[in-house]
């Protein structure tokens, strides 16, 4: 998955201005930076879901949003999006029906989101952790090989937390490309890969080690704040 | 458009309404109970037989515009459509499977509807009841596929709950129940004419007027599917894959 020159506006600012980003097949890279800062919009564009302004995204070897992607990308907005009225079973069955995905891929995907004690239960009644793995529940049905997932983790539990990472390495490890976005910056030691995005601009893209090597800090949030105070005022700003 | 996915939609919709029982019964009995009152008020007289076809023909059209624009735009707000809009899932699919699902449902409630009018109430209808039905079901449908157009256009379910009153009300009162439309000022009579709620109107008065009034309710049923045809397109138009 690449990018070029990718500019897109939401309401009267520009998001992004001007990105180029390469995501190599089969890694699991990691989307950290403020909120506000793009990530967001970078996923959207990425899965073909928003209007953009400039530039090229092209996903597994098509333009993003083609017709020919719609199955082999799975996509988790940051805000869970399922049916609450319907039972987690109907929510996966649902949604493996119009992803072309069998019913085995619903206990599958059951099993691997850790919602087996859940199945019958109606999804306006599950905890927030549960709604949120739901909804990745139902982007892993139909054996994607792009996974966009926006904000995983977000209100999980530690526990909860480490699992999912596991099975992100083990969904990579499968040949998945991965692209998470997340603003907990502990997280960024079980990715291949970091994009820093900051003011819609790629504030450093490198793996763990190169990025803490360049910035000689002790770990990411170090190597974030000391790339921020090194960075040129980002676009349009214009001073304090 | 892929049959398989249309139905799954469809069914899909079904599951969810058959979870939410109020609505279900407000759905299929506030009809009754609105024809059982307007009997009474009119003591089931000539009046009664007058009107209370036409209603049959406004209750479905009514209810459905209002269910339709709201769990439209529920999927809207709510990210599942921007999730199936990402998905192998095609916009008729989506769109038929709502019309399907909402279809079977404004049958059953004009079947229920048209028992009550006839066999409770003691409507008097000249014409078959089941052409009542057919013609309660296209008024649906109409109000289905408007119901969809009008929630693009509604960002809260405040809104979309105050686009019944805009969408509906002035096909109500143009729509020849309270005054004739031929007996209207000429101005409100042209409008009247472009207005799908007089059609069903026009059918429904055809069919319970005379016994052979169904080619007459046929032609007007034909409008209708039009009508719901264009809604639909329009409809269509506003469900963007992308968003700015």
């Amino acid at each position: 998955m690449r990018t070029r020159g990718l500019r897109v506006r939401r309401g009267p600012r520009e998001v992004l201005h001007g990105v180029d980003l390469d995501v190599p097949a089969g890694q699991v890279v990691g989307l950290l930076g403020p909120s506000g800062g793009g990530k967001s919009t970078l996923m959207r564009a990425v899965v073909g879901v928003q209007v953009v302004q400039a530039g090229e995204v092209t996903v597994l070897g098509q333009p993003a949003g083609a017709p020919g992607l719609r199955s082999r990308v799975g996509y988790v907005t940051q805000a869970p999006s399922v049916y609450g009225d319907l039972t987690v079973r109907a929510n996966l069955r649902y949604f493996a029906t119009v992803m072309g995905a069998g019913r085995p891929a619903v206990d599958e995907v059951v099993e691997q989101t850790g919602l087996r004690g859940q199945v019958g239960q109606r999804a306006s009644t599950l905890s927030g952790g549960q709604l949120s793995r739901l909804s990745l529940a139902a982007a892993l049905l139909g054996e994607p090989e792009l996974l966009v997932l926006d904000e995983p983790t977000v209100g999980l539990d530690p526990v909860l937390r480490r699992d999912l990472w596991d099975l992100f390495g083990r969904l990579s490890g499968a040949g998945v490309t991965l692209l998470v976005s997340s603003h907990v910056m502990d997280e960024a030691t079980r990715c291949d890969r970091l994009v820093l995005l900051r003011h819609g601009e790629v504030l450093a893209d490198d793996t763990l080690a190169g990025l803490l090597e360049r910035t000689g800090a002790p770990d990411v949030e170090h190597a974030f704040l000391e790339l921020v105070e090194h960075a040129p005022p980002p676009v349009g700003w214009s001073g304090p | 458009m892929t049959p398989r996915l249309t139905l799954a939609t469809a069914l899909r919709v079904v599951q969810q309404l058959r979870a939410d029982h109020r609505t279900v019964a407000l759905l299929l009995l506030l009809p009754c109970v609105l024809i059982g009152l307007l009997a009474w008020v009119f003591d089931g007289g000539p009046v009664f037989d007058r009107i209370g076809p036409a209603l049959l023909g406004v209750f479905p059209f009514t209810v459905m515009f209002v269910v339709t624009s709201i769990t439209t735009l529920r999927e809207r707000t709510s990210g599942t459509l921007e999730r199936l809009l990402a998905t192998p899932l095609g916009k008729g699919d989506f769109l038929g499977g709502y019309a399907v699902a909402f279809g079977m449902v404004a049958v059953a409630q004009a079947g229920i509807a048209t028992a009550f009018a006839i066999g409770v109430c003691g409507l008097q209808v000249a014409g078959s009841p089941w052409a009542l039905v057919g013609v309660a079901a296209a008024s649906a449908l109409v109000g289905n596929a408007l119901g969809l157009f009008a929630s693009a256009f509604a960002r809260t379910e405040f809104q979309a709950v105050q686009f019944m009153p805009a969408f509906v009300l002035p096909q109500f009162l143009l729509c020849g129940l309270i005054v004739p439309r031929d007996q209207m000022p000429a101005v409100l009579e042209a409008v009247s004419h472009v207005l799908p709620l007089s059609y069903a109107v026009d059918a429904m008065n055809a069919v319970s007027r005379s016994a052979d009034g169904g080619a007459e309710a046929l032609a007007d049923v034909a409008l209708l599917a039009a009508f719901a045809l264009g809604a639909l397109t329009l409809g269509a138009l506003t469900l963007r894959r992308r968003t700015p």
